[in-house]
């Protein structure tokens, strides 16, 4: 048992993979000689060789172009986009051709690749280079996703999402690459489609992703401390696919829903699952469900601008204060 | 107005490097592409074919040339305009046919339509609709050979007007950069759509001419000959197989049908069609076939045994059940199904 950095998780996790299957290799920008932007992949250049991990052109259609060629014929590359935004410059591949191969084929084809990203807020770079964009990926049939809150999360859902036979968007969170957490030696490997309740409670449920998972356990702490709210924290980790057996067995416990989402509100990932629990879990609840998501605007850069704007320990406290009238 | 006479480089297919047992093998294949391609014009006019259609009659000896160089293993990765690459690769008519047809026994049985031709076990990566996409999709099948030390070449087959997107450029840059074994070869039908492709580029030859900017020889040759197609193919698939990296090739072509569906290519100046028509691939080719002292008979045998093997495509995807409706839900994730949540 170590403690490690989320940063470091992710070169453990690809390196775990990389030494386990000669199949596996590693693409992007960046990310050999240099390490990577956010220097996540420090080393596996020098370990693997310049064979399995590739310097590209900034060039993000043929990274994920190539990625998928290579799936479909055999191997099972991690491609890297910088940033989750830039995933517009490429999302044909995301939208229209790794999800709906298999399919439009009737099963002869295949696309076993992982895509990680950086994604999220909190580094004042602005509208292009902070957002949260899972949910552009979540709506698509024929892709996972998924966006791992802490170290052994990230080394075990990459784990889980090399060895899946599906193509697998792996959202990093970029304010979450400096935090630590204990993780224990050898292989890690967990499962694609599994939220995990961090924190056990009674009074509601509140529904968390990657940076928002560690906002909503602090706005747990506060609420016992301050108001006697029990507040039981689950981590969704994968939104496809979605582990709704745990969400809903929480509600059921708890009879209140609080999503804390980064993602702009309109069609945020919390919007799904309110709907879930209205249609499926309606007369557990004892109050409306509710959603703290960042407001339906592009990031302002400037920090006191950002931090308003996203949701804050503060801001989930206080919502859910209000809401069970506490 | 373009005439082949005038647009095609100086070359002739004339020379007897090529058996007559190849020449023979090129000439059915155009044969059966063409008259597949037209048998799906008609069965589209009959509303027996859905949807949409986009057909490479006029374009044979590209898709008949590069096929005939291609070994087993070798990949092709095509577009919406894919009917001719599929079949010249030994995909059965009637499985074509079916899915043009929307017929259970269709290629993909119904679920992937005219514009997604597949046939993994026949070296078909797939057809694709979006402009440009496959170009980067054949570098990474490529790049799968490179590493694992394979012999097999990546075929990318696209039109003119591809050469004006993005992922063209990334494609052929990286290719070029990592020195993949992959053959990007442009169709140069003059219309990228509707509209003349010499409207949209600031050079004569939308492929040949970017081909200097990606450190690649400027190849440019006659894609109605496919005789000097197949030697074209050839010669990129011996160097992508000794490792020294890709090659763009541009074929000048002229197509006979519009653009997709019942286009009647209005936009075409009067009398262009016909005097490509006197450079069609299939004439050129049965005029060579004689030129080598092939008897009709010979030909005429060929002839026949194709109509037959179209005609009775034709008649068994008429009879076809429609497909069954529990395939809707089935190979959307590899477990077969399409469950996104427990």
């Amino acid at each position: 048992m170590a403690e490690i950095s989320y940063r470091d998780a992710v070169t453990r996790g690809i390196a775990q993979e990389m030494s386990r299957d000669p199949d596996v290799v590693f693409l992007g920008e960046d990310v050999a000689k240099p390490g990577g932007c956010f220097k996540a992949t420090v080393g596996l250049y020098e370990q693997f060789g310049g064979v399995r991990v590739r310097d590209t052109p900034i060039s993000e259609q043929a990274i994920l172009g190539a990625a998928m060629g290579a799936a479909m014929t055999g191997l099972k590359p991690i491609a890297e986009i910088m940033f989750s935004d830039f995933i517009a410059v490429c999302f044909d591949y995301i939208a229209n051709e790794f999800p709906k191969s298999r399919y439009m084929s009737n099963g002869q084809t295949k696309c076993p690749l992982v895509v990680r990203t950086a994604n999220g807020a909190g580094s004042r770079f602005g509208a292009q280079h902070s957002q949260s964009v899972e949910n552009w990926c979540m709506m698509i049939p024929g892709l996972k996703v998924v966006a791992p809150s802490s170290p052994i999360d990230v080394i075990g859902l990459m784990a889980a999402a090399v060895r899946d036979p599906d193509p697998v968007i792996f959202f990093e969170h970029k304010s979450l690459y400096n935090s630590k957490g204990e993780v224990p030696d050898g292989e890690i490997v967990d499962t694609l489609g599994t939220a995990k309740i961090l924190r056990a409670g009674k009074d509601c449920t509140i529904v968390a992703l990657a940076l928002m998972v560690p906002r909503a356990l602090e706005a747990a702490e506060r609420l016992r401390i301050d108001y006697g709210i029990d507040c039981e924290v689950v981590d969704v980790r994968s939104l496809v696919p979605l582990d709704t057996k745990t969400i809903l067995g929480s509600v059921a416990k708890t009879h209140r829903l609080f999503t804390v989402e980064e993602n702009p509100r309109l069609c945020g990932w919390g919007a799904e699952i309110v709907s879930i629990v209205a249609d499926e879990a309606f007369y557990d609840l004892d109050g409306p469900p509710v959603r703290i998501t960042t407001p339906h605007i592009p990031l302002p850069a400037a920090d006191i601008m950002e931090d308003i704007v996203l949701p804050t320990p503060q801001r989930i406290v206080d919502t859910i204060r209000r809401s069970l009238g506490s | 107005m373009s005439t082949a006479k005038d647009r095609v480089p100086a070359g002739s297919g004339l020379n007897d490097d090529i058996g007559e047992k190849k020449r023979l093998e090129l000439y059915r294949s155009q044969v059966r592409l063409r008259e597949a391609e037209q048998r799906a014009f008609d069965l589209f006019l009959q509303n027996l074919v859905k949807g949409t259609s986009h057909l490479s009659l006029g374009q044979e000896a590209i898709a008949a040339g590069f096929a005939e160089a291609m070994v087993k293993g070798d990949l092709s990765f095509c577009t919406y305009r894919g009917h001719a690459h599929t079949l010249a690769r030994g995909v059965p008519v009637e499985k074509v046919l079916g899915e043009l047809m929307q017929r259970d026994n269709g290629l993909m049985r119904g679920k992937g339509g005219s514009m997604h031709l597949t046939s993994e076990e026949h070296g078909v990566m797939g057809s694709y609709a979006i402009i440009g996409a496959h170009l980067p999709i054949a570098c990474g099948a490529a790049w799968r050979a490179q590493y694992r030390g394979d012999k097999d070449v990546s075929v990318c087959f696209f039109g003119d007007g591809t050469t004006n997107i993005g992922a063209f450029h990334e494609a052929l840059n990286f290719a070029a950069v990592w020195k993949l074994p992959v053959v990007f070869v442009c169709e140069n039908n003059l219309y990228m759509e509707y509209t003349p492709i010499k409207d949209v580029i600031p050079i004569p030859q939308p492929a040949a001419d970017r081909a200097s900017a990606y450190g690649l020889e400027r190849i440019l040759i006659d894609g109605n000959d496919a005789d000097i197609v197949y030697r074209t193919a050839q010669k990129a698939f011996a160097r992508a197989r000794a490792g020294e990296g890709p090659s763009l090739i541009e074929c000048l072509t002229y197509r006979h049908s519009g653009h997709s569906r019942a286009d009647p290519a209005k936009y075409r100046p009067e009398g262009e069609l016909e005097e490509w028509k006197k450079h069609d691939p299939v004439n050129v080719y049965r005029e060579r076939l004689k030129q080598f002292g092939v008897k009709d008979d010979v030909i005429a045998e060929i002839d026949a045994s194709v109509r037959k093997e179209v005609d009775d495509a034709t008649e068994a995807c008429k009879a076809a059940a429609p497909p069954s409706l529990d395939i809707i839900f089935t190979d959307v994730y590899a477990d077969g199904g399409w469950a996104w949540r427990n």
